[in-house]
């Protein structure tokens, strides 16, 4: 059955461009500017989802971002689908799919249904009380819980839309276009500040841009009317940006707010592709004016969230802007006169209104009146007591209210209606206010949260503000514009406003039943299945706090965040505690105000945009050779270069016995780089290294190790003395940004008087490390001139040369123990200097070795690497390098730490070296090490920091820290692996050539 | 996200700032002579007001100095910035 229930044609609503859809896999019509929930209405579809914990059905509440029910899955199947998305903000298009959610087989019939009548058994904290024993099978009943959680489904492919961000300045920013914002933005605008003007909404207007109050008058037109003409005036003023359909998710300190704004979700798909769907708006502004409106609030009461239970605010404005009837036979229910205005616009379009029901005993406004002559039953005093009709409401019944508001008397009447609309006052939207760390005040004859304070930077206007009526809406704003702008006149200031008075208002937060309320469902959150109930068992079993409350109940916690209901759970817990609601305070209001898809939030910084990422100059030719690599920091590395088809272990055993045996070749160019200037520069460098440095000749190289002010290593690497005030450090690869942050830090707070300039050089050079017993040759070939005798050019010095018409600086040092140098070359003649050598060395089989090689060769020779060896726990002493630490120095970083009774223990864990009883067993590093196999539970002594197969020795070697390793020399250990325990022995840390002779070779 | 006053830049975004911690914890200028317990006051031990705070910040995404700051941590006002040696303003 398919009723039309469009009703008159609506100048928002293009009746000439007519658009297919489907919901539920059923293609419905609706028109251009519609919808989804108001094309659905039009089709008289109100169930559209189930509820989540008892799977009721729900139907359309709202017609805005407040809409609790009517989440719907949004192109399913595709990856452009997205869950949670709100049916009343979504536009249709042609071709546009959505389905319901959180229901199975389908939202007609849906298997979860059945926790409705089980609902007894599911209070509030059911699951935290259920599944609490027995503990262990936590993990059988997460699967179950898992499995039926959540909302929606997310998509499972790549998003194929584009995201951005925009960075916006401006001086004042106005959130919200109802009327209130276009009045502050046109004014602001128009003071020659440049003004930022957004709404969520695709239309600017607000609900004033549909009000059909006949007895309210601005400069005696009806305020739709005086509103479009200022509207239209908008788009002749200067300074002024308007953005429809960007919706405010948060307000951070300082006036910094992020917004959404969406440029492609009303599109077709042909029209989406190449666009930009949504960008993020990070907006500092001078002021914020926050007119961002209020919602109306329902009433709690039994059975209040059938299918065709709506806000009266909402009906009217399916009726007004979209010309749609929510329903053919219409009650209102209401605790003041908004649901009159509602009445009249249905009953001025020939739709039925039987009934509404006031809880107040009377009011006298004019609406009131004009409503009465219409004919319309208004019944005075009365309560829905409960509803009927399980996908679609189909009766109401209604008692007479008690005195006190408390109990219902009488008898019973029952009304039959497709359509109740609600109206329960109205909710100013602060959430944005409260976002930006201002308190709110609870104002006790209005029965809302207000903001406390405007301030110089931000106000708060209209609705959101507290005025609620067209004049005082003018006349306060007049007055705050004026304040905050600093302006004498502005355009408000004649203007003429008659209203309609309203009366009286009657607030109760929970409606009374004839049943007990254990035996009723007044919901209170739609979305989360909180009731009233829930509430006051938590209150009966002790929460107190509104926040305990919240999380027990989950009163709040929908994706909705209880935009709607909050305000009651806060009534009805003010209510059954005795406690003023000033006294109790709200929940946090968190950002987003509605939800943000990821894409929005990371916008460009995607794939290869996610981070940046470092390339030496080098890298050229490793891509050319097929070289593996990795990520170091953010550099990429080459790690290895596999010839025909090599594994990583074949081509690293190749390149570690290379290097080893003839010459070999790193490219170094990662390795941070300071270049450190002035006339202290050796004091400070005596002072950041554990070892002294005033006696170090110029033209030498030194090794030095870092810590940090609690005595553990934190970098090492070789410095060398380039003139008499000219140092260049080289720093680990991942720590050269650190290190320069942590200088300069000492510099400027603790040492300011020395004169010492640091400047990071580490992207200026190249750097090919050329080693083995060749690489002298390799280096006299290509500088025939420079004298390479150990007398000349020993250990440990540098030189500086030319090759050819390039400058550079050769280091002879070594981190793999053979015969090598360092070559610096200026960046750009990196790839240049690297072919030189590969040319040169090519009679010597010279082999390019990767990162991989590198930690072998130098874990042959018990060389650290801080961050793979150590782990921020380590002191020079643990590591047995108690040689770089400088007994006469008076004082270095870290000096003072390294006599604390803490790290003189004898029982830390030391760095030692570690063989396999069986020589071919490589372990794994990170495996723990052990000194009991038959013990449980057994003493962790420590775990394995490198491990490798070294070609050279033919055998496993492998690092480790071990407690009290340091006078553990030949005791056999246990590393007790998943299937097998592996025998080891302690060693010596240096396993190749500990005499050093090969530097020399 | 602050809006930071750069003593050396003006204002500019939180994000090219880093924060230091705690303000006015001078380096001993004779560590050797401090018993384990003095040494520890100063390696480990600051504060976490809720209330007026004096802190370090590095304009690190910018000209590298380091400054202090004076910020009021329930509501994040920033009451006053100045360069590193100077006096902080009396509250």
């Amino acid at each position: 059955m398919t009723k039309n229930l469009r009703v008159k044609s609506s100048e928002y609503i293009d009746e000439t461009n007519r658009i297919s859809f489907k919901f539920n896999g059923k293609t419905y019509h609706g028109f251009k500017g519609d919808t989804l929930a108001s094309a659905l209405l039009a089709n008289d579809v109100h169930l559209v989802g189930r509820s989540f914990k008892y799977h009721r059905p729900r139907g359309i509440m709202t017609s805005g971002s407040e809409e609790p029910n009517a989440i719907v899955q949004v192109n399913p199947g595709t990856n452009r689908t997205e869950p949670n998305v709100r049916a009343t903000e979504v536009e249709i298009y042609e071709g546009l799919e959505a389905s319901s959610q959180n229901c199975w087989p389908s939202v007609e019939f849906d298997i979860g249904g059945i926790n409705n009548f089980l609902s007894p058994f599911f209070p509030a904290g059911f699951y935290y009380k259920t599944f609490m024993w027995p503990a262990s099978f936590w993990e059988k009943y997460e699967f179950f819980i898992r499995h039926s959680a959540g909302l929606g489904k997310s998509p499972t492919s790549n998003d194929p839309d584009i995201y951005d961000h925009r960075n916006i300045h401006c001086d004042v920013l106005v959130v919200g276009a109802g009327i209130s914002g276009i009045l502050a933005a046109k004014n602001a605008a128009k003071n020659n500040l440049k003004t930022l003007l957004v709404d969520e909404k695709n239309e600017l207007g607000g609900s004033t841009i549909y009000e059909n109050n006949e007895f309210n008058k601005i400069d005696n037109k009806a305020p739709s009317e005086w509103l479009k003409k200022e509207i239209e005036e908008l788009k002749n003023i200067k300074n002024l940006e308007i953005k429809t359909r960007t919706s405010v998710a948060a307000y951070h300190q300082y006036n910094y707010l992020l917004a959404r704004e969406n440029l492609t979700d009303h599109l077709e798909a042909k029209d989406k592709t190449n666009k930009i769907r949504q960008r993020l708006l990070k907006i500092r502004a001078k002021k914020v004016i926050l007119a961002t409106g209020a919602l109306e609030r329902p009433l709690i009461f039994n059975n209040n969230d059938r299918p065709g239970i709506m806000l009266s605010s909402a009906i009217k404005k399916y009726s007004e802007f979209y010309g749609v009837a929510c329903g053919s036979k219409n009650v209102f229910f209401t605790n003041n006169d908004s649901a009159y205005e509602s009445a009249l616009s249905l009953y001025n379009k020939g739709i039925n209104v039987e009934a509404i029901i006031d809880i107040r005993e009377q009011s006298e406004s004019k609406i009131v009146k004009k409503v009465k002559e219409a004919g319309i039953k208004v019944y005075w005093s009365h309560t829905i007591v409960d509803t009927a009709g399980y996908k679609r409401l189909n009766s109401v019944s209604i008692m007479k209210l008690s005195n006190d508001g408390t109990s219902v008397t009488g008898s019973k009447i029952s009304i039959s209606c497709d359509c109740l609309g609600v109206a329960g006052g109205w909710t100013p939207a602060v959430h944005l206010y409260t976002q930006s760390g201002n308190k709110l005040k609870f104002d006790e004859e209005k029965k809302v949260f207000l903001p406390n304070q405007n301030t110089s930077e931000q106000i708060s206007v209209g609705s959101c503000g507290g005025d609620f009526k067209i004049d005082e809406i003018i006349k306060n704003l007049n007055q705050k514009l004026k304040d905050t702008l600093n302006i004498n006149e502005t355009d408000l200031d004649g203007i003429k406003v008659e209203i309609d008075q309203e009366n009286s208002k009657r607030n109760i937060w929970l409606l009374p039943s004839d049943k007990p309320l254990g035996k009723t469902k007044p919901f209170v959150d739609y979305q989360n299945d909180a009731t009233a109930k829930d509430i006051k068992l938590a209150l009966r079993e002790g929460f107190r706090s509104i926040e305990h409350v919240k999380r027990y109940t989950t009163t709040g916690m929908g994706t909705d965040q209880g935009k709607l209901g909050n305000m009651h759970a806060l009534g009805i817990i003010a209510d059954t505690a005795g406690v003023k609601m000033g006294k109790l305070g709200t929940t946090t209001f968190r950002p987003p105000y509605t939800p943000l898809t990821f894409g929005t939030i990371v916008g460009r910084n995607v794939g290869k945009f996610f981070d940046i990422f470092r390339r030496t100059p080098m890298n050229d030719w490793h891509v050319e050779n097929k070289a593996e690599f990795e990520n170091v920091g953010q550099w990429k590395r080459a790690w290895y270069y596999p010839i025909n088809g090599e594994t990583m272990h074949q081509a690293v055993q190749r390149e570690s016995k290379a290097a080893r045996e003839s010459a070999g070749m790193l490219d170094a160019s990662t390795l941070g780089k300071i270049d450190i200037q002035g006339s202290d520069a050796s004091e400070f460098l005596n002072r950041v290294y554990t070892n002294a440095w005033s006696k170090l000749a110029v033209g030498k190289c030194r090794y030095g190790l870092m810590l940090n002010e609690d005595g553990m290593v934190y970098d090492d690497g070789v410095t060398t003395r380039l003139g008499e005030n000219h140092y260049i450090m080289t720093t680990t690869t991942g720590g050269a940004a650190n290190v320069l942050g942590k200088l300069e830090d000492y510099l400027q707070t603790e040492w300011p008087e020395l004169d010492v300039y640091l400047t990071s050089v580490t992207d200026h050079y190249a750097t090919a490390s050329l080693c083995g017993p060749n690489s002298k040759k390799i280096l006299k070939k290509i500088i025939p001139d420079l004298d390479l005798s150990d007398e000349n050019f020993p250990h440990m010095s540098f030189k500086e040369a030319k090759i050819g018409h390039i400058q550079c600086r050769i280091m002879r040092i070594s981190f793999t123990g053979e015969h090598s140098y360092e070559i610096n070359v200026q960046a750009s003649y990196g790839k240049d200097l690297w072919e030189k050598c590969m040319e040169a060395g090519q009679e010597f089989n010279i082999t390019p070795y990767g990162t991989e090689t590198m930690h072998l060769l130098r874990a042959e020779k018990g060389f650290i690497i801080v961050g793979q060896d150590t782990d921020g726990t380590m002191t020079p002493i643990d590591l047995q390098m108690d040689w770089i630490v400088s007994k006469k120095k008076y004082d270095f970083i870290g000096k003072r730490s390294l006599y604390r009774s803490d790290t003189m223990r004898e029982d830390r864990k030391q760095l030692v070296g570690l063989l396999t009883d069986d020589p071919n067993i490589v372990l794994e590093e990170g495996a723990q090490i052990v000194s009991e196999l038959n013990q449980s539970p057994v003493e962790m002594l420590g775990h394995v920091t490198s491990s490798y197969f070294s070609p050279n020795l033919k055998k496993s070697i492998a690092l480790a820290v071990v407690r009290g390793g340091k006078d553990m020399m030949g005791k056999k250990l246990f590393v007790p692996m998943e299937n097998k325990n592996i025998n080891v022995t302690v060693a010596n840390p240096v396993f190749y050539d500990e005499k050093n002779e090969r530097l020399n070779a | 996200m602050f809006l930071i006053n750069c003593p050396y830049c003006g204002e500019r975004d939180q994000q090219e700032f880093k924060a230091g911690g705690e303000a006015h914890i001078e380096r001993p200028k004779q560590p050797t002579e401090l018993s384990d317990d003095e040494w520890a006051e100063y390696l480990f031990m600051r504060k976490n007001i809720k209330g007026v705070q004096f802190e370090r910040w590095n304009h690190a995404h910018g000209c590298r100095k380091w400054f202090n700051m004076v910020r009021d941590t329930s509501n994040d006002e920033i009451k006053a910035i100045y360069k590193m040696g100077e006096k902080p303003p009396s509250q």
